[in-house]
């Protein structure tokens, strides 16, 4: 004898261009959830890179003694808990940074060119600036302290911006994907409406045909959310190896200004899953309420025989 | 088991389609239900296996008012009445052990079980040398026989057979009454939807006529 066979068919037409949508609509969603997870991630990045440092300005002045002005505004910043390091731009760096604009052969002691201190800041604990402040301007009083504020709040608001279109995008996809798995499970359902009759008819409870048809596009959701969450996942490996192979060239080095090191994060795979097993459960509860519904319809008809003919 | 009391149906606003209609359809009876087309009889099956509920008049199924029974009562009334449809309704993509077995199946049995009950009984109809066949590779009388082993594999109380001898040759239908006869010797209550006059007169049994909505019982 061989084995029973399901009491649902397997599979038809209509069940194969379910999974074939669902598989293109999860593929849609998991790009969305990494191209989020990306931009989230390279905002974040941007944000703690600018928020590491700071800078100390010293503005040039007659009879003013620079090293010493240095080396105050230094020792004054290293006393606040939470830097971890303050660095003076020597002379030849400080040239090396003028040079693209004022060109090579350049004296400082023949332009007034401010000397700058970078601050290195524990970003997990950082000092208060203010108090940083005001006793920088005590040691120096021509010394200003920038704390890259202004950049920092520009770009967390251009960060929650970004994260805010990409999140909403990805809820548009994602209602478009739940939008989807309705139809099309209702639309393979329509072809299994005789399985639900018979079924009906020789004694089946709502319970035990609801479970036998959530359990056949159960499978057929996750295989489609399978196959496009896979591919989505092959997608992110390649995108990371392309990435890895061109840091070294303009196109790569373009790339990596915008988005870091590029490399699609666990919270991408993550999200991956969770697409999956979303289209899973959803498919199943739109075949359990489809079919529940055509039972009640059976029964509508037994009490209104009106809607017979 | 099956009483109607005054029973009158319409669908929607029309007319009546049966009209103070009162039987009763007892234990181990034997009866055919004729009249011509369009009298009413799939309508009237359709009351005694409650897929309708019937516009006024009372219908009693093994002792139950089906117009206050809950919804969810219905399935295990409907395990104690076997039906055959005048359009078999099998499932194409089982084999014809599977869906003699599906009821036995859906009340949740083991295949261990029941095999030998399945099997026996597709003898006994006829097709034991066909239990893998599928539905769309059989004549109309070897379906015809697979929807009735499909209603008896569970000894129903009762059994309702729309039309069952229609899409069958006289032969054919000849054996398939001795197989309800059988049946009714065995204990089983049968009604027999049916206007093949000459099927009726191979039988002395209850005559049930449908004409313009109305019953008439020849005992």
């Amino acid at each position: 004898m061989r084995p029973m066979a399901p009491i649902v068919p397997r599979s038809g037409v209509a069940t194969q261009a379910l999974i074939l949508v669902i598989a293109i609509m999860s593929f849609l969603s998991c790009l969305t959830v990494g191209a989020v997870s990306l931009v989230n991630k390279s905002a974040t990045t941007w944000q703690s890179q600018i928020s590491r440092e700071a800078t100390i300005q010293i503005r040039p002045g007659d009879g003013r003694d620079m090293s010493a002005a240095l080396d105050a505004a230094r020792a004054a910043a290293l006393r606040f808990e939470g830097v971890r390091d303050a660095r003076i731009i020597g002379n030849e760096e400080t040239i090396a940074l003028l040079e693209p604009w004022l060109g090579s052969g350049l004296g400082l002691e023949e332009l007034p060119v401010p000397r700058l201190v970078v601050v290195t800041i524990d970003e997990t604990a950082p000092p208060d600036f203010e108090a940083m402040r005001g006793a920088i301007r005590e040691a120096v009083p021509y010394a200003s302290l920038d704390d890259h504020r202004a950049w920092v709040d520009r770009l967390v608001g251009m960060a929650r911006t970004m994260t805010f279109i990409g999140v909403s995008i990805l809820g548009l996809v994602l209602a478009a994907l739940v939008l989807t798995v309705v139809f099309a499970t209702r639309g393979a359902m329509a072809g299994n409406q005789h399985v639900i009759e018979v079924l009906h008819f020789i004694g089946a409870k709502a319970g035990f045909v609801a479970r036998q048809f959530q359990m056949r596009f159960l499978l057929s959701g996750i295989w489609g959310g399978m196959i496009g969450g896979g591919t989505a996942i092959i997608v992110f490996f390649l995108v990371n190896w392309w990435a890895a192979r061109n840091i070294i060239t303009p196109e790569g080095e373009q790339a990596s200004a915008l988005f870091g090191d590029f490399a699609i994060g666990a919270a991408a795979y993550g999200g991956v899953v969770a697409v999956i097993v979303l289209v899973g459960l959803l498919t199943a509860l739109t075949t359990r309420l489809t079919v529940l519904q055509a039972l009640r319809d059976i029964d509508d008809r037994r009490a209104d025989p009106g809607r017979l003919d | 088991m099956i009483k109607f009391e005054n029973v009158g149906l319409r669908y929607g606003m029309g007319p009546e389609v049966l009209r103070d209609v009162s039987f009763h359809v007892p234990k181990q009876s034997f009866q055919f239900l004729t009249g011509p087309s369009g009298a009413g009889k799939t309508t009237l099956l359709r009351l005694l296996f409650m897929s309708l509920r019937p516009t006024r008049g009372l219908i009693t199924v093994f002792d139950k008012d089906i117009a206050t029974i809950e919804v969810s009562e219905l399935p295990l009334l409907r395990r104690r009445i076997g039906v055959v449809f005048q359009d078999f309704r099998l499932l194409d993509h089982m084999t014809i052990y599977e869906n003699v077995a599906l009821p036995l199946r859906v009340r949740g049995r083991e295949e261990a079980g029941y095999r030998s009950d399945v099997l026996e009984l597709l003898k006994w109809v006829g097709l034991g040398d066909r239990l893998h066949a599928l539905p769309p590779v059989l004549s109309g009388g070897e379906k015809q026989r697979v929807a009735i082993a499909r209603a008896l594999i569970d000894q129903p109380e009762i059994l309702l057979a729309d039309e069952p001898t229609g899409n069958v040759d006289t032969p054919m239908a000849k054996r398939l009454l001795r197989l309800f006869l059988e049946l009714n010797r065995l204990g089983t209550a049968v009604v027999i939807a049916t206007h093949d006059l000459g099927l009726m007169d191979q039988v002395e049994a209850r005559r049930m006529i449908l004409s313009e909505g109305q019953l008439e019982i020849y005992e």
